[in-house]
């Protein structure tokens, strides 16, 4: 069962809709107790990283988060739900992310048309979980105006997990993966046939991990 | 890269679509969802609904229109028409539109346009823009063309960005309905006024004419309607076109 965390996000019943598309056992809650005993989380997001850290922390969700995680329950975060793992971003510095990964979001540097909106493609980093199957250079569908950066210090965790570039005036971290995180800048839910087969990658993922629990 | 987009405009009045597509074979030609699918299929980047349901009683229809198509087609959906507040927005968004277009509403209360991006980000906020030249600039009308303002398209586009717009919609009235393709100097006027993306819309009559707006016309993605609608250029076949003149499309 993955366990979709409501906070108010706006994109995220597109994100249910894809689950039920694909047939996906998923439950969608904003309590505390079912999010600390989730099997894995799936925290979507598109808008604001302060507004969703606030609303986070209202819904007392950031413990019961890092509970699960410290678990080791597969995680998938959408956009926001990528820079949640991260210390901070620019867009709303007052607030510390998760820091679950170390790092901070960056804004788009001046030059570039902003928000970073419309179809890109992914350079494939390494062979990841995420994108089984998939081969080439994908399109994908991003809305963001804010991006990981791709540490050039090759110590940094940000560097180590892309599991996929993005190039938008610099090359930016498109996708990560380490361990039972994943995380994405685009959105798999609005990407069409190569995003649900990303959502499938994670869905089959969080039941051959179920099923290795049980 | 990023891609230019190619968009399709469907008119949707009390949950039907008005001029539907006319060249494939669809159970229902008047279905939203259905003709979102279809075009999806045919390799579109993005769909816009604008609702033009003219009885505030059938106005809910939409959102229950955006939710089913939401749940089968999975590629960006923009809604427009008739939204005038954040309660507006914010059932069309929650129902699975990533995007939702303002216009007269935006031009008669701007603040608007800064109280939806700060509610749902910039990046669900258009503004449509309706322009129409009016000697050596160009005029933003409202109220579907029909009324004209005192406001300057450039100027207004840039006063969009800066309250909080992601996009910007803008439609030639002088080309709209010609198929004599895009009006090049407004959509170019107007993007190197912003710093945000333009899509271009009115006046599409051939493939060409899309290689146009998204080259000299400096836009970052173009619309059409009837063209699409009735088969006259096929969303495949356009994007095939735009790829041999060097535009970088998804295919």
């Amino acid at each position: 069962m993955i366990t979709v965390i409501d906070y108010g996000a706006g994109n995220l019943r597109s994100v249910e809709n894809a689950l039920h598309y694909l047939g996906a056992p998923y439950q969608v809650t904003s309590k505390a107790d079912e999010v600390a005993q989730a099997n894995a989380l799936l925290l979507p997001g598109v808008g604001h990283f302060g507004q969703m850290m606030r609303s986070l922390a209202m819904l007392d969700l950031i413990l019961p988060i890092k509970e699960a995680l410290g678990r080791k329950v597969p995680y998938l975060g959408i956009c926001l739900g990528m820079h949640a793992l991260f210390e901070a971003s620019e867009e709303a510095p007052a607030l510390p992310g998760l820091g679950i990964l170390s790092g901070t979001i960056r804004r788009f540097t001046p030059g570039l048309k902003v928000p970073h909106m419309g179809w890109n493609q992914l350079q494939l980093k390494k062979s990841s979980r995420l994108f089984r199957g998939l081969s080439g250079d994908p399109y994908v569908y991003f809305a963001h105006s804010f991006y990981l950066p791709q540490d050039k210090n090759s110590k940094s965790a940000s560097r180590e997990n892309a599991a996929a570039l993005t190039s938008y005036g610099i090359d930016f971290v498109a996708a990560i993966e380490r361990g039972n995180l994943q995380g994405v800048q685009f959105h798999p839910e609005k990407s069409g046939d190569i995003g649900l087969r990303v959502v499938r990658n994670f869905v089959d993922d969080c039941l051959r991990s179920a099923g290795e629990r049980d | 890269m990023l891609a230019k987009r190619v968009i399709a405009c469907l008119d949707v009045k009390d949950g039907r679509v008005v001029k539907g597509i006319q060249f494939l074979d669809l159970r229902d030609a008047g279905d939203p969802a259905e003709l979102a699918a279809a075009y999806n299929r045919e390799g579109v980047d993005e769909v816009i609904f604008l609702d033009i349901t003219a009885s505030a009683e059938k106005r809910a229809l939409i959102v229950e229109t955006v939710a089913r198509t939401a749940r089968q087609v999975f590629i960006p959906l923009a809604v427009g028409g008739g939204i005038r507040s954040v309660a507006d927005a914010r059932g069309i968004l929650l129902s699975g539109a990533d995007k939702v277009s303002v216009n007269t509403a935006a031009v008669e209360n701007p603040v608007l346009i800064t109280q939806l991006s700060e509610e749902f980000g910039s990046q669900a906020v258009v503004l449509a823009i309706d322009a129409r030249r009016n000697g050596d600039s160009w005029s933003v009308y409202t109220y579907g063309g029909r009324k004209l303002t005192d406001r300057n398209a450039i100027e207004w586009a840039a006063e969009g960005e800066s309250l909080g717009a992601g996009e910007i919609l803008l439609t030639s009235m002088d080309c709209d309905g010609t198929q004599n393709g895009f009006d090049c100097a407004l959509t170019k006027a107007i993007s190197r006024a912003v710093m945000i993306p333009v899509i271009a819309s009115g006046g599409a009559g051939n493939a060409e004419h899309f290689a146009q707006v998204l080259t000299e016309g400096e836009a970052d993605a173009a619309l059409a309607a009837s063209i699409f609608h009735y088969g006259t250029v096929r969303v495949s076949d356009l994007k095939r076109h735009l790829r041999s003149q060097g535009i970088t499309v998804r295919l």
